[in-house]
C-alpha cells in the first residue's frame, strides 16, 4: 500500500522560508497571495497490515513531524 | 580522581573536539569521547551533547540523532537526575528527544548566524550555571537556533526560572527583539524542570580561552567542576 503525509508548521509558527516565497509571488505581481505555508510531503510504500494506520501515527508522531511545531495529515492510498 | 564527562559524537559533530579540549581545560574534570553507536555510556558523572550536525539534519535538526543508540542511555541518565548539557545541534537533539520543551526554528532572517551575542544569565541554580556572572560573550553559529514554545510552555519556562540564557543588546541590556535569530523571549538556553538538563544555543567552548576573543564560556565547566565537587 502507499501512504502520503503532509507536514507543515502549526498556524502562529514563523515560517520565514514560506514568508519569502509570498514575498516573491507578490513582487512578481501574484498579489492575491494571502499567506503560504512551505509544508513537506513524505511518500511511503508499505508493506500491507492491518494497523497500518495506527503505525503510520506513530511514525508522525515520533519522528515525521514534530508535534510541538507542526501538524501533519496521513493519506492512505492503494 | 577527575570526574568522568562524557562527550557524544554524532556523524556531523563538530565541535565535540573542541568541547572535550574545553573540560579537560578544567581542573578535575576529563573528558571522555561516546560514539553514538555505543549503547553503554559508562558511568559517567555528566554527559555532553555537542554542536555542529547529525544524520545531516534532515527531516530537521536533531530529529534523527533523537534516535542514535546512544540516546536511550541519555535519556536514562538524564531521567535519574545526571547533570546533561546540550551544545547548539546537542540543544536541538535535546528538545527531539523530549528532554527539553520547546523546538528550534530557522533562523527568522534564514541566514547562518556566526557571532559573539552577550549573554544574560538568569533563572534556577543548575551544575553548568551556578556562580556564573550576569553577563557573558559567547559566540553563537547556526541557522537553526530560533527557539519557539508555545504560551503556556513559555508562561512556565520564565515562571519557573527554567530560562537561563537571554541574548541581551551590546550594551548588555535587555532589549525585546535583541536575539540575532528571532527566538521568543530572546531566549539563548533553557533547563528542564528538574534543572539538570540544560540546552543552549551558544557555545561556550569556543568562548574557553583568552585567545579566542572571550574566556567567559569557561565558566559553564568551572561550574559543573564546582557542583561535582559539592555532590
Amino acid at each position: 500500500m502507499n501512504a502520503r503525509v503532509f507536514v507543515n508548521l502549526k498556524p502562529g509558527v514563523l515560517d520565514p522560508a514560506a514568508k519569502a516565497v509570498q514575498g516573491g509571488l507578490h513582487s512578481m505581481g501574484f498579489g492575491e497571495v494571502q499567506s503560504l505555508r512551505l509544508g513537506k510531503v513524505i511518500d511511503l510504500k508499505l508493506e500491507d497490515r492491518p494497523d497500518a494506520e495506527e503505525r503510520l501515527k506513530a511514525m508522525c508522531e515520533k519522528l515525521l513531524a514534530n508535534t510541538v511545531i507542526e501538524s501533519y495529515r496521513i493519506e492512505i492510498g492503494d | 580522581m577527575a570526574f568522568d564527562v562524557a562527550v557524544l559524537t554524532f556523524p556531523g559533530s563538530n565541535c565535540d573536539a573542541d568541547l572535550r579540549w574545553a573540560v579537560n581545560n578544567t581542573p578535575e574534570l576529563s573528558a571522555r569521547a561516546v560514539w553514538h553507536k555505543e549503547t553503554d555510556l559508562g558511568a559517567p558523572d555528566a554527559v555532553l551533547l555537542p554542536g555542529g550536525f547529525s544524520y545531516g539534519d534532515y527531516l530537521r535538526c536533531g530529529a534523527i540523532a533523537r534516535f542514535s543508540p546512544i540516546m536511550n542511555a541519555v535519556m536514562e541518565f538524564a531521567n535519574s537526575g545526571g547533570p546533561v548539557l546540550g551544545i547548539c545541534n546537542g540543544f536541538q537533539v535535546l528538545t527531539e528527544a523530549g528532554l527539553l520543551p520547546g523546538a528550534l526554528l530557522s533562523n527568522r532572517d534564514q541566514k547562518f548566524i556566526c557571532e559573539t551575542v552577550v549573554l544574560g544569565k538568569e533563572g534556577k541554580d543548575t551544575a553548568f550555571t551556578k556562580g556564573l556572572p550576569e553577563t557573558l560573550r559567547i559566540p553563537i553559529a547556526h541557522h537553526d537556533g530560533n527557539f519557539f514554545a508555545d504560551q503556556d510552555t513559555l508562561d512556565r519556562l520564565e515562571g519557573e526560572g527554567q530560562v537561563l540564557f537571554r541574548y541581551l543588546n551590546a550594551q548588555g541590556e535587555r532589549q525585546s527583539g535583541a536575539a540575532p535569530n528571532g527566538s521568543v523571549h530572546d531566549i539563548a538556553g533553557i533547563c528542564n524542570a528538574a534543572g539538570n538538563v540544560v540546552g543552549m544555543m551558544p557555545h561556550p567552548e569556543r568562548a574557553s580561552d583568552p585567545a579566542l576573543g572571550s574566556a567567559d564560556g569557561r565558566a559553564l565547566f568551572s561550574a559543573l567542576q564546582g557542583f561535582l565537587e559539592a555532590k
